[in-house]
C-alpha cells in the first residue's frame, strides 16, 4: 500500500477525529494558542513601534530588535519556558510564540507608520490635528497595508511553529506528525502532515483576506482604476544607515 | 531556583554553570561543528539553486509568478513537518535536515534576488543599453551589481533564520545545539543544558549577522560614500 493511501486511511479513520487528541480538538488547540500568542505580541510591540514610527526616532532599536528576533530559537525558548515555573502548559507555548513574533510586529510597524509621506502630515498638521489625530487618522490607515502585511507574514509564522509544542507534549497537531514519526507509522506521519499543510495555508488566505479589508479603500486601487496589487509579505528593509550612529 | 533548594532531595538545578561548560566541551563542540556544517550545506544549496532560478525568472517573466507562488505555499509548512516528512526517504541524516532548510533558505533568497534585480532603476538600463550593452553584459555590469546590496540583504537573513531552525533537526538527531536542547528537556529538565546551547544558538547567529553585515558594506563601497556623504 503506497504511502498516499496509508495517509488517506489515517485521515478517514473516524478514530481520529473524536477525543481530546483528535484532529478537529488538536486544530482548535493549535489556532487558539496563535491567536493569544499575536494577541499578546501585538499589546508589546504595536505601541513602541506606533510612537517610535510617529517620532520617526529609533530605527536602529527597531532594526536591532528585528535581527535578534530571527536569532533566537523559537525551540530554545519555548524549553527554557517549559522547565521554568511556568512548566509544560498552553501558556508556555504562547508565550515562547509572543517572543518570536514581537520582532517582525514591531519592525514592519516602525517602517509602516514612519514612511507615511511627509507632506501629507504637513498636510495633517496644517489643518491642526493633534498628534494623536494624526496618528489614528493619517498614518495608521496609511500604514495599515503594511502593517497588515506584516501580520499577515508573523501569523503564518506562528501557526507553523506553534508544532513545536508538541516537542514538549504540549499538543497542537505537531503531536500526531511526530507521534507518527516515533512509530515509524508513515499513514500517520503523512496524513497528519497534511492536516498541518492545510491549517497553515488556510492561515495565510483568511490573513489574505484580513489584509485585503484592512486596507482602507482608497488605497485598494490604483490611479488607473485598475486594482493596487496588494503588498507582497517582503521584509522590510530598515536604512542600514541607522547603524551609523 | 529557590525553590528547588528548599526540597533537600532534589539535586540543584541551576540555569547557568560554568561547570556544565567546562565538563562538556566536547559536546559543546561536536554540536557547534554539527550546527555549522549543516548552515553551510543548506545555505550553499539555496544560494547554487536560488541564483539561476532568479535569473530565470526575471528572463521569462511568466514563470515568476509560479515560482514566487509556490515559494510563498512551502514556506508556509513548518520546518518540524518538512524534516518529518522527508526522514522517510532521507533517513535519519544530516542530509534530511539539509535539504528541508536550503528549501527554507531558497524562498527567502528567491524573494530578495528578485527584488534586488527588480529593484534596478529602469533609466540605468535605459543608459546602459544606449551605450550599446548586449543583453549579457548589460546583466553581469549593471543589473547583478546593482542587486548585490539586496540580494546580500537576502542571504544573511536566510543565514540567520537558517541557524535558528537546525535546532529543529533535532527530530532526526542531527539539530546541532538543538539535539542538545532536546536532550536536556529529556534529562530530567536540565536546565543548564538547556539555556548553555540557547544561548550558544543565539551568539552563532549573532555572530553570522555581524558578519554578513560586514561583507554587505565590503561589497557595496558606494553605498557607504553615499552613507558618509549623507
Amino acid at each position: 500500500m503506497s504511502i498516499l493511501q496509508q495517509a488517506w486511511q489515517w485521515l478517514v479513520d473516524p478514530a481520529n477525529w473524536s477525543g481530546a487528541e483528535g484532529i478537529p480538538a488538536l486544530a482548535w488547540q493549535q489556532i487558539r494558542i496563535s491567536v493569544y500568542a499575536m494577541l499578546l505580541a501585538s499589546v508589546i510591540a504595536l505601541p513602541v513601534a506606533i510612537a517610535l514610527g510617529h517620532q520617526r526616532k529609533g530605527g536602529a532599536l527597531a532594526s536591532n530588535i528585528g535581527n535578534i528576533g530571527r536569532a533566537i530559537p523559537t525551540l530554545g525558548v519555548l524549553i527554557m519556558f517549559a522547565v521554568s515555573p511556568i512548566g509544560v502548559t498552553d501558556f508556555a507555548v504562547v508565550l515562547a510564540l509572543a517572543v518570536f513574533a514581537v520582532p517582525p510586529l514591531l519592525t514592519n510597524t516602525y517602517v509602516a507608520v514612519r514612511d507615511v509621506d511627509d507632506e501629507v502630515r504637513d498636510a495633517a498638521r496644517g489643518m491642526g490635528m493633534k498628534p494623536w489625530q494624526m496618528v489614528t487618522r493619517v498614518e495608521l490607515p496609511l500604514a495599515m497595508p503594511l502593517i497588515a502585511a506584516g501580520y499577515r507574514t508573523a501569523a503564518v509564522q506562528v501557526m507553523a511553529t506553534a508544532t513545536l509544542a508538541a516537542f514538549i507534549g504540549a499538543g497542537t497537531l505537531g503531536l500526531p506528525v511526530l507521534v507518527g514519526f516515533g512509530l515509524q507509522d508513515n499513514g500517520q506521519l503523512f496524513g497528519a502532515a497534511f492536516c498541518v499543510a492545510v491549517l497553515c495555508i488556510a492561515t495565510e488566505a483568511v490573513m489574505a483576506v484580513v489584509q485585503r479589508l484592512l486596507t482602507p479603500k482608497a488605497l485598494r486601487r490604483g490611479a488607473d482604476g485598475r486594482r493596487a496589487q496588494l503588498i507582497p509579505a517582503l521584509e522590510p528593509t530598515i536604512d542600514d544607515s541607522a547603524f551609523a550612529h | 531556583m529557590s525553590a528547588a533548594a528548599a526540597v533537600p532531595n532534589e539535586p540543584p538545578n541551576p540555569w547557568f554553570s560554568w561547570a556544565f561548560i567546562r565538563d562538556n566541551q566536547e559536546l559543546l563542540l561536536t554540536a557547534l561543528r554539527e550546527h555549522v556544517s549543516i548552515t553551510l550545506v543548506a545555505m550553499v544549496a539555496a544560494i547554487v539553486l536560488a541564483f539561476p532560478l532568479a535569473l530565470l525568472s526575471r528572463r521569462y517573466r511568466r514563470l515568476e509568478g509560479p515560482v514566487l507562488a509556490l515559494a510563498g505555499v512551502l514556506y508556509t509548512i513548518p520546518a518540524l513537518v518538512a524534516i518529518a516528512i522527508l526522514w522517510p526517504i532521507f533517513g535519519l541524516s544530516p542530509l534530511t535536515v539539509e535539504i528541508a532548510l536550503a528549501v527554507y533558505a531558497l524562498l527567502i533568497l528567491l524573494r530578495n534576488f528578485i527584488a534586488g534585480l527588480d529593484g534596478v532603476p529602469s533609466d540605468v538600463m535605459e543608459a546602459a543599453r544606449g551605450m550599446g550593452f548586449s543583453n549579457r553584459r548589460l546583466l553581469w555590469r549593471v543589473q547583478i551589481p546593482l542587486a548585490v546590496p539586496t540580494m546580500l540583504a537576502g542571504v544573511r537573513i536566510a543565514t540567520v533564520s537558517t541557524i535558528g531552525l537546525v535546532t529543529i533537526g533535532a527530530l532526526v538527531g542531527h539539530g546541532g545545539f538543538g539535539s542538545l536542547i532536546i536532550r536536556g528537556f529529556e534529562d530530567n529538565l536540565y536546565r543548564a543544558e538547556i539555556l548553555t546551547a540557547t544561548l550558544a544558538c543565539v551568539l552563532l547567529a549573532v555572530l553570522a549577522e555581524v558578519t554578513l553585515l560586514g561583507v554587505e558594506r565590503l561589497a557595496t563601497p558606494w553605498a557607504r560614500r553615499r552613507r558618509a556623504a549623507a
